[in-house]
């Protein structure tokens, strides 16, 4: 078994108009910058894929990554809690000209419903946002004697990551806090792309150190020096 | 005589409350102050949402590593005995009620415990972050916040007038000028600036300040 591809324009083949795609990371840490430039390259070349609606923590920074997908017009939809950044232009202009949908989702909830969209779970109680806004017309129920507030799972066509160490059977490992929503993403998507700093032998991690099993991922493209969202903010790159 | 504390001295004191080895998450912004002012010999284990357990302070400029940063994206570093986890780990801890102690800032807190502290209402780009899970999860939820608003309007308040973020869930709030338990849905002071009156102290504040026990005098250190 060989999940591996020759390059990140060949690991997002198949991402498609309309698609829901859950972006790993949070803010910079952890974010696939190589495989969300290489979509853009597509739409930039062929018009497609657009009207996506992306699933991530937050709506993009500065004109790169995220931002730059919604500066450039593919975003139809983001599913997000935190919609702001140092530099939430993209984001900002498009949803105040009305060109962009908003689902705001509180951040335990949003990791939750991934969660449950990976295992099999149509929806859970929670006791987050009951009595605000964000649960207005969502059942609730009383358990032992507190309420809570319905919550349905999230699943999404395809789930685009970075990780630290891939298999070439697919199981990953991640770096320092740039884990963030990717093992839950991995699972709840039906097409898992992964970019990995390195792709290793099976049997080169050590079993015990697998955090995503290599059962949830499809593809996976070495990218060895990827580009940080923080560093290219501060040396002023713009993708868009 | 001081007329009102200054964030650090509100900072410091919601430090003195943070038990030794007590698991505690600070909201971003102000609340993250609170962890420089813990009393010598004391050491919370904090927390960050979006994954890491016992970080610490930034390092210096220049050697950040931007795959470790906490949930106001500034560059952490790593302590002995820290954890990484992924998201679903990281809200479990919250959700599941396994923080001893949540700290936020506040717009407006009612005396029945409810926060508001998300949204300033319809304008503008909404953003909850993780605040409406770590009301719900930590074993105690207290508020720093300055006694009233930057136009002298109370922010303890009967009913909170702005989309709230949790209900009922709010226990205790340090303010500029005073330190109130929430208890039976009322603000008892526990404690006040020593040169100001009670009558002062209740014309500053938007719903009844029940007393109930000593009210001891708020004394901060010169920070």
């Amino acid at each position: 078994m060989d999940k591996s591809v020759a390059d990140p324009a060949s690991a997002v083949e198949g991402v498609a108009d309309g698609m829901t795609v859950m972006v790993g990371g949070f803010g910079g840490s952890g974010a696939p910058i190589e495989l969300l430039h290489a979509l853009i390259d597509r739409f930039r070349a062929t018009g497609s894929p657009g009207n996506l609606t992306i699933i991530n923590n937050n709506a993009g920074n500065g004109r790169i990554g995220i931002a730059a997908m919604i500066d450039v017009g593919m975003v139809a939809k983001m599913i997000c809690s935190f919609p702001r950044s140092a530099d939430p232009r993209a984001f900002t202009e498009k949803y105040l000209a009305g060109e962009i949908e908003l689902e705001l989702v509180p951040q335990g909830t949003l990791a939750e419903r991934i969660r449950a969209g990976g295992a099999g779970i149509p929806a859970f109680y929670t006791p987050t946002s009951y009595g605000t806004d964000l649960a207005k017309g969502k059942p609730t129920g009383e358990f032992d004697g507190r309420m809570y507030v319905q919550e349905r799972w999230l699943k999404a066509d395809v789930a685009i990551i970075k990780a630290e160490l891939a298999d070439r059977q697919g199981n990953l490992t991640y770096r320092k806090a740039g884990r963030n929503f990717s093992p839950l993403m991995a699972a709840a998507a039906g097409l898992t792309i992964v970019q990995a700093t390195q792709i290793v032998e099976p049997g080169e991690i050590d079993p015990e150190q697998v955090i995503t099993p290599g059962l949830f991922v499809d593809r996976i493209v070495e990218v060895a020096d990827a580009q940080q969202e923080e560093a290219l903010m501060r040396a002023g790159v713009a993708y868009s | 005589m001081t007329d009102k504390l200054t964030n650090a001295q509100i900072a410091w004191r919601a430090a003195q409350d943070i038990a030794d080895e007590a698991y505690v998450n600070l909201g971003i912004g102000f609340p993250e102050m609170v962890a420089k002012f813990q009393p010598p010999g004391r050491q919370a284990i904090f927390h960050t949402e979006n994954g890491i357990l016992n970080f610490g302070e930034a390092p210096p400029a220049g050697e950040e590593d931007w795959d470790l940063i906490n949930a106001g994206k500034k560059a952490v570093t790593l302590k002995p005995g820290a954890a990484l986890f992924h998201h679903a780990d990281s809200f479990a801890m919250v959700r599941g009620g396994h923080l001893d102690v949540a700290i936020l800032g506040a717009y407006e807190v009612a005396e029945n415990g409810d926060l508001a502290n998300w949204s300033t209402g319809p304008k503008g780009i909404p953003a909850v972050g993780g605040a409406m899970d770590l009301v719900h999860g930590a074993k105690r939820v207290a508020v720093i916040t300055d006694h009233v608003t930057k136009d002298g309007k109370p922010k303890l308040v009967k009913q909170c007038s702005l989309p709230l973020t949790g209900v009922g869930c709010v226990t205790r709030v340090y303010t500029s000028l005073a330190v109130i338990d929430i208890e039976n849905q009322r603000f008892v002071l526990r404690e006040k600036l020593p040169g100001m009156s009670l009558d002062d102290l209740q014309a500053v504040t938007g719903a009844e300040l029940v007393v109930d026990g000593p009210i001891a005098d708020l004394i901060v250190p010169e920070l």
